[in-house]
């Protein structure tokens, strides 16, 4: 069906960088008819608004994981595991995994079996988690959130890539020749992302593994955000993974489109202005101006998001936020008929033009595995 | 020499920045004819809701949270609201970062309708400032309506004399620790450019750090 599309990017013509969606998966009342979905309802429209994203040609779907109502996602694996069996080339990721509060044991095990069972099609962003609830919920003291992230993280690490591991730390009990099964898809480890807000540390911690770093980008001015990749960049460097220009970086993004401008800023006004995150606060007008927010045509977020690589740099994947704030289903597909037919396709072309040949793409199992064997990389196969 | 104002009087014009403006002109004459800044809260009301609300602060509100964290000195003067400062004055101070003030003179003053809450300075905002780390000098400045048409009495001096005293105190202070003082960063970050690579702690040192327990 995209063969068109290998063939634009075997020529360069359309950029190897990932498009996609991420999800909370909130269950909000949808402020215009004060109707709120059951879980069952939200649960099954993740669903649908990933299958959606692969019909429309989005190569990425990550959903978010939380242990708390209003959320549903608190278990991605048995979700992702269930979207991967209906998709084909979907990439299925998370934003965020708690690193924090999960057992590193039990993330290597569990995401290790989605990548098998969806050959290959998955990766994983690190979070600390902003609930504060969970940390003792989960046995663990949120005082402790970086050493936490800091210590599981790198045990982590070594089980996807140590047959056998003898480890012992602060927050878990001591592994005597652990093996954790299964072992990753042809030796490849899932590439991994570091997603923070606020914390150089983390940015330092993607740095230094060579991983890939993600400003959500999607609440704070865009400064904010520029202040932490650069030193990503910088210290990816410093590091011997690569120049700065060839750290691998990953954005939010948040946007409401309709044909018309002043369609989507009419439609979406309430949903924003009720929304659980910022709603009841600045008005729509101050938020797009101070944040990345876009409402308006699908070329006015054409402009927006390509302002992204002036301010960020030539950048490996791009995550917008679709599903929120009480936005019923059937608005949601609809936005992704514009993500996917209107703003996308330009966006791959758009970002190809001036992109230097030594950035790299978007890791993907294909990539990783090629770097690996020494083969040249090729881009995954696609149907 | 930064003498930065903090002023959450809500009228206009309101006797709470009266007192803020002589207390500045008494302190910038000790120190040689500074200039104070003057963050009017009244101006920011919106922002900081907005900032509680979203996480962020705008650029105005930025501004003035920075001007804040780099001053030399602050003098910090609310009306007293249901025996103790307003909302906004303590809003304003919830935003800041807590160790933006440390280290920071800080001289704290109240207007209020009769003298009989004179005491909120001591007992409300003393200890905000105290967790804040402030240095808060000893005289603190309590303007009731009267005061403004009063001389004192055998127990205590009037208003000018308390003025007086107070922004001294906050001179000797500025004069004596701004030297020593280190410079300090903008609290809301600076956004001119990347962090210093030595603000960074290299990674080996906190994996370390986490082994040792």
């Amino acid at each position: 069906m995209l063969s068109w599309l290998l063939k634009l990017q075997q020529y360069g013509l359309v950029t190897n960088m990932q498009f996609g969606i991420f999800s909370v998966g909130d269950v909000t009342t949808d402020p215009t008819t004060g109707r709120t979905p059951t879980e069952a309802e939200r649960i099954q429209a993740m669903v649908t608004i990933a299958l959606k994203a692969e019909e429309v040609g989005l190569d990425v779907f990550a959903t978010g994981e939380h242990h708390n109502p209003p959320f549903v996602p608190s278990s991605p694996t048995t979700m992702l595991g269930y979207i991967a069996a209906r998709t084909e080339r979907l990439q299925l990721s998370t934003a965020t995994t708690l690193i924090t509060t999960n057992d590193p044991v039990k993330i290597a095990e569990d995401y290790a079996m989605l990548q098998h069972l969806s050959g290959g099609r998955v990766d994983l962003m690190m979070g600390r988690g902003n609930t504060g609830p969970v940390y003792p919920w989960f046995g663990q003291d949120i005082r402790q959130g970086i050493p936490l992230a800091i210590e599981n993280y790198a045990l982590l690490h070594r089980l996807w890539r140590e047959d056998v591991v003898d480890w012992e730390g602060r927050f878990r009990t001591p592994l005597q020749g652990f093996t954790s099964t299964p072992r990753p898809l042809d030796g490849v480890p899932p590439f991994v992302w570091h997603g923070s807000i606020r914390s150089p540390e983390i940015a330092e911690q993607a740095a230094y593994y060579g991983d890939g770093f993600f400003a959500n980008n999607i609440f704070w001015p865009k400064e904010h955000f520029v202040r932490l990749i650069t030193l990503y960049r910088q210290r990816y460097a410093h590091y011997g993974h690569g120049t700065p220009e060839q750290a691998i970086v990953g954005l939010g993004g948040q946007v409401f489109m309709r044909k018309n401008s002043q369609d989507a800023v009419r439609e979406f006004r309430p949903y924003f202005d009720n929304a659980p995150v910022y709603g009841h606060g600045p008005s729509l007008e101050e938020f797009t101006a101070e944040t990345p927010l876009t409402v308006g045509s699908p070329q006015q977020v054409i402009d927006r998001t390509l302002e992204f690589r002036e301010h960020f740099g030539d950048y490996q994947r791009q995550l917008f936020l679709m599903d929120h704030a009480g936005l019923p289903l059937k608005t949601v597909l609809e936005q992704l008929d514009l993500l996917g037919e209107e703003v996308v396709p330009v966006l791959r072309a758009e970002f190809a033009k001036g992109r230097p040949a030594e950035v790299p793409d978007a890791p993907t199992h294909a990539s990783l595995l090629a770097a690996r064997t020494g083969q040249p990389s090729q881009p995954a196969p696609r149907s | 020499m930064k003498l930065v104002v903090v002023t959450a009087g809500l009228t206009q014009p309101s006797s709470t920045r009266l007192l803020a403006d002589r207390l500045a002109e008494a302190a910038g004459r000790r120190l040689g004819g500074a200039t104070p800044r003057v963050v009017e809260l009244r101006e920011l009301a919106v922002d900081i809701a907005n900032n509680f609300v979203t996480g962020f602060a705008g650029a105005r509100l930025r501004s003035a949270l920075d001007a804040v964290a780099e001053a030399d000195g602050v003098i910090a003067v609310t009306p007293v609201f249901s025996a103790s400062y307003s909302g906004l004055f303590k809003s304003f101070f919830d935003l800041l970062d807590q160790d933006a003030l440390a280290g920071t003179p800080v001289l704290i003053a109240a207007t209020g309708g009769t003298a009989r809450h004179s005491l909120a300075l001591e007992h409300a905002l003393r200890p905000l400032f105290a967790y804040l780390r402030a240095v808060v000098v000893p005289t603190a400045v309590y303007a009731a309506s009267e005061d403004w048409g009063g001389t004192g009495d055998a127990y205590t001096g009037g208003l000018p004399d308390r003025i007086t005293r107070a922004s001294g105190e906050l001179a000797d202070l500025m004069l004596r620790l701004a030297p020593a003082r280190e410079p300090k960063a903008g609290q809301a970050e600076d956004v001119s450019g990347p962090p210093e690579i030595e603000e960074v702690v290299p990674f080996e040192q906190q994996l370390a750090a986490v082994r040792q327990g």
